[in-house]
């Protein structure tokens, strides 16, 4: 009987699976979703006997990670852009398009062979094109992209980073992100995923992030840990007919009935910071639990709903979370940091890339690292690197930068640059348009190529101690970032991608040039030929039928023919 | 005179077990494919889009599954940020009927539709990386359908306005085919305008082609849609899915009641169809035959066992530790061996020493 029940328990804390989701109210009246799904398991991917017996981790990634020696991999498909001025910091921030950065093993031997291969396999898993990162679009980052898991050492040859700002995303991208879920979207939160909902909005985000983690605090193990998470932002006005109160049902169509029964815990958060008193908004069923949290360097106050409870449903049996305004708030925290990215500059010859980063802090000064990576056809001029802040000369304090190479690299420019306290900070560069081979235009040219975003890595000063301890009672939402001291927090920032217009020739040219030239020589040469080599000889007009007919006669005769 | 009446009976016997047998096997296929293309980009080419997901709808109704299925759009219309109702795309007009539903898996998206990818796809010779979901793994018990819909002309389909497929290249690559043993039996089905000309120049056996319109004419569209301000679908699919929805995986209606689909009055342009390289009778070739399934089911009990991992003691790393970034090393540099321009360079300098000073000098360095 014990030795039953024990093996039972080694087989419950072999897995784990969590959900849940945080949603918070925006103080522009649109309101941000955000779900987690956690798997942690222990086992060892790397080796000799290969794994085949997967029960809630996804056996299609777990054959990925065994295949490629992956140690991390992280991918982030996007529609839309953050705003982070009307909406504040996300919990999981992600650039418009595609992303995938990945750590390898320090036992594989040829690291761009198997970052080949795995964007092919990566492709056809989340149905995306992202066998179109080749080395044109991957760059190796020097200090940007540490590993979010636990590591020996880093050496980041190692690292691969592409981003496809073009990627589009949707529904074939969102079926087999669900279909990965242990319980699919068949119970549990996962079943308001609905995609008719989720793309109508300002901003949708679905990642996955696999990485190694510590399974309790004295770190002696570790377990794989498989975390999806899906971001979504919908519009006051689009989703919300310009009317300030959302439930469950009007972001998603759908309620909660039940929640998945292979979670050991299934959650909903709402942010209920802003709203202590419930002077602004109202939310209904109410519930008597709440927690609070340190996120984003803030000390946030959540009401819980814990699915597992069956009185969470209450009567009617299914969950439908109301929340309605009573009054308009006040004002909303200034994000301490954010970035903007501009071309400037006129005509297709020569153009200026502005990156601007603003530091919103009131006295203190914090170290951010950019990162960007720049197609080889927009030739940078480095020489003309100016970063300024507040009208002075700032000059970076590490500088790494990797030309390209024409067809073959992009351009990378990573800099350590220090903020002042409140103040713009301003990075230009001027660049120089290339030329393209007529066979690389894309089918629709005039729509313009993109340069994916700067990448701004930054340990911004927290307002509140920040939780080093790494535990698994705290909310997913919160726990995502590794936490090295308690006065700052860490935070990338996503700057928007360009769309630049290159020269485009005329594509008729051709068919008009091949036309116009073979009609100039079939007049021009042909006529001279015949004029030269056509002769004239004389021909005997056919004379009249009775002619003919007088002159058979007269050859029967064998009398001389008339004329 | 006994012993003949036995062998008679014995050979009547073998005859009807042969005969059952027959009935069978008697479309000869163990698996279905399909391949459905839609070759064309911009917003007012929804019509193309919806054309195909109306036949990708069908065909997984009646039992295709994802995985034996390879579907190209050229364009994404369903997020498209000029379509009012996103994650959608309607063939009824009304929005009645969404075929792009929440279960839809896209292989080839965008500018991977090309003629050289559509053309790999068909022979087989794609890259080795290349995942199986992108691949048509057919063999010769397969039947496929192929369903090409787009811009065309007499002769051509237009692959995303920049480059063209001719009939002669599809006929090519049929034979490929049919030489490397990749189909039992073929299904082609193109909508576009002239598209009887797209069959025109095959000669592989089994094979049989259906098209929405002759040489000579268009084919139209059927409906717009004020809401959403473009057409919807065109004549020949639309009537064509009209006519599948009635269809159900065990249905008996064959090829015959297919080419009755959208006659002139309805279509305007004349359907058109080509069975003389097909070996068995139209009329005995049922429907599910190409747009339907036979699966293969195999369920297996066993179940390994895991081992345990080793106990040792981990940590989380830094994520921007500045000290270390500003202080960083340069990077060890792998070792290359030098390329052809620095022997050359010192092949030409050597070559120049010894020319100068004599080939005595050589002993000093060997």
């Amino acid at each position: 009987m014990i030795v039953w029940s024990q093996s039972a328990l080694q087989l419950a804390t072999n897995y784990d699976f969590q959900e849940e989701l945080v949603i918070r109210p925006l103080h522009s009246g649109d309101i941000y979703a955000s779900f987690q799904f956690r798997t942690l398991w222990e086992t060892d991917f790397m080796r000799e006997n290969k794994v085949s017996h997967y029960r809630l981790f996804p056996k299609s990634l777990g054959q990925v990670i065994s295949k490629f020696s992956v140690r991390e991999l992280h991918i982030s498909f996007t529609q839309g852009y953050w705003r982070t001025m009307q909406w504040g910091q996300p919990f999981l921030p992600s650039p418009p398009g595609a992303e995938l950065w990945v750590w390898f093993q320090d036992s594989v031997t040829d690291v761009d062979a198997a970052w080949k291969e795995l964007t092919n396999v990566l492709s056809g898993i989340f149905c995306a094109s992202l066998n179109f990162i080749d080395s044109t679009n991957t760059v190796q980052p020097s200090a940007s992209f540490k590993p979010l898991g636990i590591v020996n050492e880093t050496d980041h040859r190692f690292l691969r980073y592409a981003t496809l700002p073009r990627e589009i995303v949707c529904t074939e991208n969102l079926t087999p992100w669900k279909k990965l879920l242990p319980c699919g979207s068949k119970a549990g939160l996962a079943v308001l995923l609905k995609s008719e909902k989720l793309f109508h909005s300002s901003f949708f985000s679905q990642t996955v992030h696999i990485r190694p983690v510590c399974q309790d605090r004295e770190c002696k193990t570790t377990s794989w840990e498989l975390r999806q998470t899906l971001n979504v932002v919908f519009d006051l006005h689009t989703s919300g007919q310009g009317k300030r109160e959302w439930s469950l049902f009007k972001m998603f169509s759908r309620t909660l009935t039940e929640a998945c029964p292979l979670a050991s815990s299934s959650k909903i958060y709402i942010d209920v910071t802003d709203n202590p008193q419930e002077e602004y908004f109202e939310l209904s069923p109410a519930t008597p639990l709440l927690s609070q949290a340190v996120v984003l360097g803030d000390r946030r106050t959540f009401s819980v709903y814990d699915l597992t409870q069956q009185v969470t449903f209450g009567t009617v049996r299914s969950l439908n979370l109301l929340i309605r305004w009573k009054s308009t708030e006040g004002s909303m925290l200034r994000p301490l940091l954010h970035a903007e990215r501009y071309v400037a500059g006129y005509g297709l010859q020569t153009g200026e890339i502005h990156t601007v980063m603003y530091n919103n802090h009131p006295f203190r000064s914090f170290p951010v690292l950019l990162l960007d990576s720049v197609p080889w056809y927009l030739r940078l001029y480095i020489h003309t690197l100016t970063v300024t802040s507040k009208g002075k000369d700032n000059t970076p304090s590490y500088i790494h930068y990797q030309p390209s190479k024409d067809r073959m690299r992009p351009h990378l420019l990573e800099m350590l640059v220090q903020l002042p306290p409140h103040s713009v900070t301003e990075v230009t560069v001027q660049f120089e348009r290339a030329l393209l081979k007529w066979t690389e235009y894309t089918p629709d040219p005039n729509h313009g190529f993109y340069v994916g975003s700067s990448v701004i890595s930054a340990l911004v000063p927290s307002s509140v101690a920040m939780d080093t301890n790494i535990t698994q009672e705290q909310p997913l939402f919160s726990s995502f970032f590794p936490c090295k001291e308690e006065s700052s927090y860490f935070v990338r920032v996503y700057t928007e991608p360009l769309l630049v217009n290159l020269p485009t020739p005329d594509f008729s040219m051709p068919y008009n040039v091949i036309c116009l030239t073979c009609t100039v020589v079939a007049v021009g040469y042909g006529s001279l030929y015949n004029l030269l080599t056509r002769s004239f000889q004389i021909e005997e007009p056919n004379p009249r039928l009775a002619k003919k007919i007088a002159n058979f006669i007269r050859r029967i005769r064998g009398v001389p023919l008339l004329s | 005179m006994l012993a003949a009446i036995i062998m008679l009976i014995f050979i009547c016997f073998c005859v009807h077990f042969q005969n059952t047998a027959g009935q069978f096997f008697s479309s000869g296929h163990t698996n279905n494919w399909a391949v459905l293309v839609c070759t064309s980009r911009f917003w007012f080419n929804y019509r193309h889009v919806a054309n195909t997901l109306s036949v990708y709808r069908s065909v997984k109704r009646l039992g295709i599954p994802d995985s034996h299925i390879v579907l190209m759009l050229a364009d994404d219309m369903a997020c498209n940020h000029r379509n009012p109702k996103p994650a959608t795309v309607f063939s009824h007009r009304n929005m009645e009927l969404n075929v792009y539903g929440d279960d839809v898996e896209v292989d080839y998206r965008g500018y991977e539709v090309t003629v050289e990818n559509f053309l790999r796809v068909l022979t087989g010779r794609l890259p080795p990386s290349t995942p199986r979901s992108k691949r048509l793994l057919s063999d010769d018990r397969s039947n496929i359908l192929i369903y090409l819909t787009g811009h065309g002309g007499n002769g051509f389909l237009k692959f995303q306005d920049s480059e063209e497929i001719s009939n002669v290249e599809l006929a090519d690559a049929f034979e490929q085919m049919w030489q490397k043993r990749r189909y039992n039996e073929l299904l082609f089905i193109i909508d576009t305008c002239q598209g009887a000309s797209m069959y025109e120049r095959f000669y592989s056996p089994n094979i049989m082609a259906l098209a929405s319109s002759q040489v000579g004419e268009d084919s139209l569209s059927h409906q717009p849609d004020l809401a959403i301000g473009v057409h919807l679908m065109d004549r020949y699919t639309f009537y064509l899915l009209e006519f599948l929805e009635d269809i159900h995986p065990a249905s008996k209606s064959n090829m015959n009641d297919l080419f009755k689909v959208c006659p002139k009055s309805q279509c305007v342009s004349t359907p058109g169809h080509r069975t003389d390289l097909f070996l068995r009778d139209p009329g005995s070739v049922l429907i599910t035959d190409f747009f339907g399934s036979v699966r293969k089911v195999e369920i297996t009990m066993e179940q390994p066992y895991l081992l345990k991992v080793q106990e040792k003691t981990y940590s989380y790393v830094d994520q921007l530790p500045v000290s270390e970034i500003i202080h960083q090393k340069p990077k060890q540099k792998d070792w290359h061996p030098p390329d052809g321009f620095i022997l050359g360079l010192w092949t030409l300098i050597l070559l120049v020493f010894f020319k100068t000073y004599g080939i005595k000098h050589l002993k000093h360095i060997f």
